[in-house]
C-alpha cells in the first residue's frame, strides 16, 4: 500500500520496523485504503480555525481528569464527620460528597491539582466553544450546507452548560448548594408544571439526599456520553463538509487550500493539545480555582457574599439580578414573573434564536446556494450588527451578574448599577447594532476605496503652485482580490403587484416582508468595484501620478482628478466644490 | 589644657562639637525639669469624663449634638444619631479605627488613619459610658486568639460561615450591600475591633449581643478571622477571593488569552519556509 511504500523509501532500521508494523496492519485491518483519503485531508491555515480545537483538547483533558476524579469523588449525601488534614472543618458534620472533594484536596496525591485543572478545563471548555461559535457566527459558516452542524455545535454548548453547572453542583460545599437552590427556584418557577417537577428531580424537597447522586451519574455518564457523540458527529461533518476557508488567490467555493492532516496537521494539532493541556496544567497548578474548603458544606441557612455560578451561566444570574419583582396572582396560585423571565425563557429564547438563526437569514436572503468560502464581517454588516448586538446583550446580562462585586470594588451603588442595567439591556443593544452597522459600511467603503485608489503611502507632495497631495500606490494585487472577490448581494425583489395583464396577484405579503427584509439586510452594502472602475482607476493613478512628476498643479484637469480620486489631497481650492465619485 | 582647646577652636569640626554639646545639655536639661507626664491610669473616673467631654464639645458635638443627643435633620434622618447608651466599646471601635470623626457626610464611614491616640480615645469612651449603661470595653481574655485550639477555629468557622459571611465574603474580604454601602474587609483589623464590631453593631452591621454570640463564641469567630488571614493558599494564587467571578475573569484573559495567541502562533508558523510578506 502506499503507506508502506512511502515508509520503504526511507532508510533506517527504525523505519523499517515501523513499516513492517503498518503493513501488518494493513494487511489484516486494511486500515491503508480506510484512512489513505482522511489523512490527507486539508486544513487551511488560519488561526480562527484552530479555536474549536481549543474546545476539542479541554474535552480531553475534562475526561483525563475527570477520571481521576471519580476514583474519589463519593457522590453520596450520607452524613459524615470530616477527619481529614484540613484543620479548620475538622469535626463538623458533613456530607460525604463534600467530605470526599475534601479528601481529594487535601488527602490525595495531586488531587487538588487534578480538581482544579478539572475545574479551570471546564472553565476553557466552555469559552472556547463559545468563541469558536462567534467565529463561525462572523464568518458565516453557518451556512447552507453546514446549518445542522450549527445546531449540533449549539447541543453541545446548552450540553456543556449543563455538565459544567452539574460538575459545579456535585461537592455540596456552600457555593454548589446555593447554585441549586436557585436551579430550583427556576424549576418551581414554572407554571402548573414546576413544583411536581422540583419534587421529581430532588426525589422530594429540596436538597434531600436523591440529588447528588442522580447529578452525579448525569454529570460522569449521561451528559459525557452524549457530548462524546455529538463530537465525533460534529467532526464526522467536519470531513463531510470540507473546511471553510477564507477567500483568496487559489481559494474558491470548490477547493480547500491548506496542509494536509498527515503529517503537518497531525504534529500542529497533536502540538496545539500539549499547549493545551499546558496551559491548563499551568492554571490548576498555579490559579486557585473553586476553594471549597474556604466555602465550607452546604446548609440552607448559610450564604456567602460573591456567590455566582461559573462564568457560564453568569448571563442568567444577571438577568435574575436585575429583574423586577413581577409576580401575578392568579386564583390562588402565584406566577413568578421575576424568576420565570429571566431564568427560563430567557435561556430558552438565546438558544432557540441561535438555533434558527442560519434558516433566518437564509430566508431573508433568500440564498439557497452552498458557501464553502467564509465572509469577512464586514462583508455581512446586518448579520454582523446582529451578532454585536447579541453579544452586548450577553455581555450586560454577565456585568449584572456580577454587580456586587463591581459595587464593591469599583465603590458603586449596587441599586445605581442595577436600575442602569434594567434600561441599558434595552437601549445598549440596539445603538451596538446601528453602530457595528454602520462601521461595517464604512469598513466596505475603505475596502473599495483602497482598491480603487490605493493604499496611503505617507509621502506627501508639495505640488510647485503650492497644494498637497498624498501620493497613494496600488495594493499588490493579492491584496486586492482578497478585498474584492466576495460577492455583491443582492435584495430579494417582491413580485410584482400584478401581472403583465393587470391582473393582481394572490396575497403574498409574506414575499413582501421577505423583500423588506432583505432590503434592510443589503441594500446599504457599498457596491465592491467593477472592472471598468478598476481600470479607470488604474489610469488616473498612472496619469495623476505623471501629472504631478510633470508638475502639473491639482487645478489642473489631471491632477484635480487625483486629488479627489485619492481623496488624500489636502489645501485643494476648489476641493469642495469637487463632486466624489458617488458609489453607484 | 586650655591652651590646646584655643588652638583648635578654629577646627572645621569644632563648631559640630560645640552643637552637639550643647543639645545633650539642653536635652539634658530639659528631661531632668520637665513638668512631669500625666500618668491617665492615676487620673480618677471623673477627671477622664471631664477631659472626655472637653474632646467631645470640640470634636464630636457638631454632629451628635452637645449632650450626645444626637441631632436630626428637618426631614427626621440623622445628622448623627444619639450616643448615650451606645458605650465605651462603641466609642473604642469607631474612634481606634479612624471612622470617627467622619472626613464628611456619606453612606458610611471607612476605616482610616485614626485621628485620637489611645488615650484621648479612653477618655471619650468614659465620656459616652457615663452618659448611659452600654457595653464596655472587652477584657482581652475575649478576644485573644493565640491559644485558640484547632477545634475552637472550627467552631468559629461554623459561626462565621453562618452568620458574617453573607456580608463579608467566605474569605473575609468584605462584599457590596445596598446603596453604595458595604461590608469592609477584615483582613489586618484587631481582634479587639472585630469584638466590638459584633458587640455594638457599628453602621449597617447587626449587633451580636451576648445572648446571640456568647463571649467565647465571639472569640472563636476571631479566632477563624484570624487563621483566613494568614492560611496557607492551597491552591494557589487566590484571585482576590471573589469567587467565580473572578476566576471567569482569569479563565477569559489569562486562559483564552494564551491559547489564542498560541493558535495565531501554530498558524502562522511550521510549514513555510518564508513568511508571506504583505
Amino acid at each position: 500500500m502506499s503507506s508502506s511504500t512511502a515508509a520503504r523509501s526511507k532508510a533506517g532500521a527504525a523505519s523499517r520496523s515501523t513499516a513492517g508494523v503498518v503493513t501488518w496492519l494493513d494487511e489484516r485491518l486494511g486500515i491503508g485504503a480506510l484512512t489513505k483519503k482522511q489523512l490527507r485531508k486539508v486544513f487551511p491555515d488560519h488561526w480562527s480555525f484552530m479555536l474549536g480545537e481549543i474546545a476539542l483538547w479541554s474535552f480531553v483533558i475534562l475526561l483525563l481528569t475527570g477520571t481521576f476524579l471519580s476514583f474519589w469523588f463519593k457522590p453520596s449525601m450520607a452524613e459524615v464527620e470530616y477527619m481529614g488534614s484540613y484543620a479548620n472543618l475538622r469535626g463538623l458534620h458533613m456530607s460525604e460528597a463534600y467530605a470526599s472533594t475534601l479528601d481529594l484536596s487535601f488527602d490525595v496525591r495531586g488531587g487538588l491539582l487534578m480538581r482544579q485543572m478539572h475545574h479551570w478545563s471546564a472553565n476553557l471548555f466552555l469559552a472556547s466553544m463559545t468563541i469558536h461559535m462567534l467565529r463561525v457566527f462572523f464568518t458565516g459558516a453557518f451556512r447552507k450546507p453546514r446549518e445542522l452542524n450549527w445546531m449540533i455545535g449549539l447541543a453541545l454548548l446548552m450540553l456543556g452548560i449543563i455538565e459544567g453547572f452539574a460538575g459545579y453542583s456535585l461537592p455540596d460545599d456552600l457555593l454548589s448548594g446555593t447554585g441549586l437552590r436557585i436551579a430550583q427556584g427556576l424549576m418551581l418557577s414554572i407554571p402548573v408544571v414546576g413544583s411536581y417537577i422540583s419534587f421529581f428531580v430532588f426525589g422530594g424537597e429540596f436538597p434531600g439526599d436523591d440529588f447528588i447522586p442522580r447529578l452525579y451519574t448525569v454529570h460522569v455518564l449521561l451528559v459525557p456520553g452524549i457530548l462524546l457523540a455529538l463530537i465525533t458527529a460534529h467532526m464526522l461533518l467536519l470531513v463531510y463538509h470540507k473546511h471553510t476557508q477564507f477567500p483568496g488567490p487559489g481559494r474558491t467555493n470548490n477547493n480547500v487550500v491548506g496542509f494536509p492532516l498527515m503529517p503537518v496537521y497531525m504534529a500542529k494539532a497533536g502540538g496545539f493539545f500539549f499547549i493545551v493541556f499546558g496551559v491548563t496544567a499551568l492554571m490548576g497548578g498555579l490559579l486557585q480555582i473553586n476553594p471549597i474548603w474556604m466555602y465550607g458544606p452546604y446548609n440552607p441557612a448559610e450564604v456567602t457574599a460573591g456567590s455566582q455560578p461559573d462564568w457560564y451561566m453568569g448571563w442568567l444570574e444577571g438577568g435574575l439580578r436585575i429583574m423586577p419583582n413581577w409576580e401575578t396572582n392568579l386564583w390562588g396560585y402565584t406566577l413568578s414573573w421575576n424568576v420565570l423571565i429571566p431564568g427560563v425563557l430567557l435561556l430558552g429564547v438565546l438558544f432557540a434564536l441561535l438555533a434558527f438563526y442560519p434558516f433566518i437569514e437564509r430566508w431573508i436572503t433568500g440564498d439557497d446556494r452552498e458557501h464553502h468560502l467564509l465572509e469577512r464581517p464586514r462583508n455581512a454588516p446586518t448579520r454582523t450588527a446582529f451578532g454585536v448586538a447579541g453579544m452586548t446583550a450577553y455581555a450586560l446580562l454577565w456585568i449584572a451578574g456580577g454587580n456586587d462585586i463591581l459595587a464593591y470594588e469599583f465603590g458603586l451603588s449596587l441599586n445605581a448599577i442595577t436600575y442602569f442595567m434594567r434600561v441599558a439591556i434595552f437601549v445598549v443593544p440596539v445603538l451596538a447594532f446601528i453602530i457595528t452597522r454602520r462601521w461595517c459600511l464604512s469598513l466596505q467603503r475603505h475596502d473599495r476605496e483602497v482598491v480603487l485608489h490605493g493604499y496611503e503611502t505617507g509621502v506627501i507632495v508639495r505640488s510647485p503652485d503650492g497644494s498637497y497631495a498624498e501620493i497613494h500606490r496600488p495594493i499588490n494585487p493579492v491584496r486586492a482580490y482578497e478585498l474584492t472577490m466576495h460577492e455583491q448581494h443582492t435584495p430579494v425583489e417582491a413580485p410584482a403587484a400584478s401581472d403583465a395583464n393587470g391582473v393582481p396577484a394572490p396575497a403574498q405579503g409574506k414575499e413582501r416582508l421577505r423583500s423588506r427584509l432583505s432590503h434592510f439586510w443589503y441594500a446599504d452594502d457599498v457596491s465592491k468595484p467593477t472592472k471598468e472602475e478598476l481600470e479607470a482607476a488604474a489610469h488616473h493613478a498612472t496619469n495623476g501620478s505623471h501629472a504631478l512628476e510633470d508638475g502639473h498643479g491639482p487645478a489642473s484637469g489631471n491632477g484635480a482628478h487625483l486629488g479627489i480620486e485619492t481623496s488624500g489631497i489636502v489645501g485643494g481650492q476648489d476641493f469642495g466644490l469637487e463632486q466624489k465619485p458617488k458609489a453607484p | 589644657m586650655v591652651r590646646k582647646l584655643s588652638t583648635r577652636r578654629r577646627h572645621p569640626l569644632a563648631g559640630f562639637v560645640v552643637l552637639l554639646f550643647a543639645l545633650v545639655v539642653a536635652g539634658g536639661l530639659y528631661s531632668a525639669f520637665r513638668p512631669a507626664v500625666a500618668d491617665e491610669s492615676g487620673k480618677s473616673d471623673a477627671q477622664l469624663i471631664a477631659e472626655g467631654r472637653q474632646l467631645y464639645e470640640v470634636g464630636c458635638a457638631s454632629c451628635h449634638g452637645l449632650n450626645a443627643e444626637g441631632i436630626i435633620t428637618e426631614r427626621g434622618k440623622n445628622i448623627g444619631p444619639p450616643l448615650i447608651g451606645v458605650g465605651a466599646a462603641a466609642v473604642d471601635f469607631q474612634v481606634s479605627t479612624g471612622r470617627m470623626p467622619m472626613a464628611r457626610p456619606d453612606t458610611q464611614a471607612p476605616d482610616k488613619p485614626r485621628t485620637y491616640d489611645e488615650g484621648e480615645v479612653d477618655k471619650l469612651a468614659a465620656y459616652i459610658a457615663s452618659l448611659g449603661p452600654g457595653p464596655a470595653i472587652p477584657d482581652p481574655e475575649y478576644y485573644d486568639v493565640s491559644e485558640a485550639t484547632d477545634e475552637q477555629i472550627a467552631r468559629g468557622g461554623e459561626f462565621f460561615r453562618t452568620n458574617c459571611t453573607a456580608c463579608h465574603n467566605f474569605a473575609g474580604v468584605g462584599g457590596a450591600l445596598p446603596e453604595g454601602r458595604y461590608a469592609p474587609s477584615l483582613h489586618g483589623v484587631e481582634p479587639i475591633h472585630i469584638y466590638e464590631a459584633m458587640l455594638t453593631g457599628p453602621q449597617q452591621m447587626p449587633v451580636f449581643s451576648d445572648e446571640v454570640l456568647t463571649p467565647l463564641q465571639k472569640r472563636d469567630v476571631i479566632a477563624y478571622i484570624k487563621t483566613l488571614e494568614d492560611q496557607t493558599a492551597y491552591g494557589g494564587l487566590e484571585l482576590g477571593s471573589r469567587g467565580p467571578v473572578g476566576e471567569g475573569l482569569w479563565g477569559w484573559t489569562f486562559g483564552i488569552g494564551a491559547l489564542v495567541l498560541a493558535a495565531v502562533w501554530i498558524a502562522n508558523n511550521g510549514v513555510r519556509a518564508e513568511r508571506k510578506k504583505p
